[in-house]
């Protein structure tokens, strides 16, 4: 195994990354912005340097600084996290190039998947279900509106380089797809320097699932289940739960076998996810690959029993998997909600100073915390401080226990979104697991919803 | 006179507006990005901006002065 690892990335991922190393008795390299000087991963790897000032792109994103910390701290190989440069398949093959291992795919198969349009082209030819669209980028607005009426209203307006929401819209009819299309590309292009645009078909009513795979460099590929990732925000992820409570055994079958196929097809090695909408009766479409250990990885855990970390480090030292799908054994249920510094109503950001955390604590009850009483949240990244897992043997059980770690959950000093993740996990709907896309909005826009008063 | 003030702490991502400019109120002048997100940032009277004070890829602090119209 390795003896020391680069961990590429801040906050509660870095912890997660340093908990699992020490554990295997490996030495970790924290990177850290003039921001995050304070933060708690980076007292607690085993040597840690600064590498720039707080904006991203003078810091998490400078590679070349990356990897001179790399050679100069001789580590064997670099953990990217996720986000930042996780999916860049420019850091990936930089690292490949300076002789160290990179910890996720070869950088051609994240190039590959990184374009959601070259994506859908790579799954419609393994056989994987998609969504009816265009496999070519879309020049103009009037081409656009040539697509859209083909297709047939509402569409999905797409960025082929689009992440966490960007560059993507829903429309209705022509009028909105006009008013939309251009806005979208500028978008895309300026966050993701690509403004690709592509569309598909709407899926009325949609559930996000998703399967977590990992697959070693001898051909063996294990789904390690799926997860239900419906309740989303800004058309990011807020509540998620393994198993799903949406899907039948004949489509749990169905979609962990179209994963595998999806990650054969590609030569996918290490850990990573299929996403798939499934829409009212169950056919499911390819979304998008993840070519990275994801934030909600820890319900997997919890169900699965196995370290996600710890099989990525394994794959990455060309271990064999140990598991194979028949052995894997799922155990109860697991739900996990993100803790954002914002406001729990408008979502808009809420950094500042936290002056008490306390956190719960009971049986079952699984914290991945960035923050500490006394850290002050920067305006600079992710406004995610901390993820709450939950785990008991039925899922009744795991919502009940939620809703009583959530309200004994204390952050002062600082907006969070526990108000309105309380309101949801108690909410009929996600109690009957029936829950939507696009819940969060219809919610919010209800009758029924004490908070938004 | 009035002075658009900075809601929030972030970066400065885009200045909408130039010195001359007529503005509305409610019309946004200045977008923001704080924790990965735009927050625009709007004219609170119908005026003319008379100076833009802040710069796109400022870092600015809660309540720092953005745009000056009169």
């Amino acid at each position: 195994m390795f003896k020391k690892v680069l961990i590429a990335n801040r906050a509660e991922i870095a912890r997660r990354i340093i908990r699992t190393c020490n554990r295997l008795g490996i030495e970790t390299v924290a990177i850290y912005s003039e921001a995050d000087a304070e933060s708690l991963y980076v007292r607690e790897a085993t040597e840690s340097y600064c590498i720039g000032k707080p904006p991203v792109s003078q810091s998490y994103l400078n590679i070349d600084a990356i990897i001179d910390i790399a050679k100069k701290s001789k580590v064997e190989a670099i953990h990217p996290g996720y986000g930042l440069l996780s999916e860049n398949a420019t850091f990936a093959k930089r690292v490949e190039e300076e002789g160290i291992i990179f910890i996720g795919p070869k950088s051609e198969v994240i190039e590959a998947m990184g374009s959601k349009l070259k994506a859908r082209k790579t799954m419609a030819a393994a056989g994987v279900p998609i969504v009816e669209g265009v496999n070519e980028p879309i020049a103009d607005t009037d081409e656009a509106a040539k697509i859209a009426q083909e297709i047939g209203y509402p569409v999905m307006l797409k960025a082929s380089a689009g992440g966490g929401g960007i560059g993507m819209q829903l429309v209705h009819d022509e009028i909105e797809l006009r008013k939309a299309f251009e806005g979208n590309q500028k978008r895309a292009q300026s966050f993701f320097g690509d403004g690709t645009m592509f569309i598909e078909k709407y899926i009325a009513e949609p559930h996000h699932v998703e399967v977590q795979i990992l697959a070693d460099h001898y051909g063996h590929i294990l789904p390690v289940f799926e997860r239900e990732c419906s309740i989303q925000r800004r058309n990011q992820k807020v509540v998620e739960e393994a198993p799903s409570p949406f899907i039948s055994q004949e489509t749990r079958e169905k979609m962990l076998d179209a994963a595998v196929n999806a990650a054969k097809t590609i030569g996918y090695t290490n850990a990573g996810t299929i996403e798939f909408l499934v829409d009212r009766t169950q056919n499911f479409y390819f979304l998008e690959m993840n070519t990275r250990l994801q934030v909600e990885h820890p319900v997997t855990e919890e169900i699965s029993g196995l370290d996600l970390v710890e099989e990525q480090l394994k794959i990455a030292n060309d271990e064999n998997l140990t598991i194979t799908r028949k052995d894997l054994q799922k155990n109860g249920h697991a739900i996990e909600v993100r803790i954002y510094a914002e406001h729990p109503i408008t979502f808009f950001p809420s950094p500042g100073k936290i002056t008490k955390l306390v956190l719960p604590s009971s049986d079952g009850i699984r914290h991945e915390v960035a923050v500490e009483s006394g850290s002050v949240v920067t305006p600079f990244y992710d406004p995610m401080i901390a993820k709450l897992i939950v785990w008991a043997p039925t899922r009744i059980e795991a919502c009940e226990k939620l809703v009583d770690a959530l309200s004994n959950y204390v952050i002062e000093g600082i907006h969070t979104n526990i108000p309105m993740l309380l309101e949801v996990v108690k909410h009929e709907q996600f109690k009957n697991g029936v829950t939507t896309t696009k819940f969060v909005e219809e919610f919010y826009n209800s009758e029924n919803s004490t908070i938004s008063k | 006179m009035t002075m658009v003030k900075a809601s929030m702490a972030g970066t400065v991502w885009k200045i909408l507006v130039s010195e001359g400019d007529k503005v509305e109120a409610g019309q946004d002048v200045v977008i923001l990005e704080s924790m990965k997100m735009e927050i625009p940032i709007a004219a609170e009277e119908t005026g003319t901006v008379k100076q833009v004070i802040a710069a796109e890829g400022d870092f600015i602090n809660v309540d720092d002065d953005l745009v000056e119209i009169e």
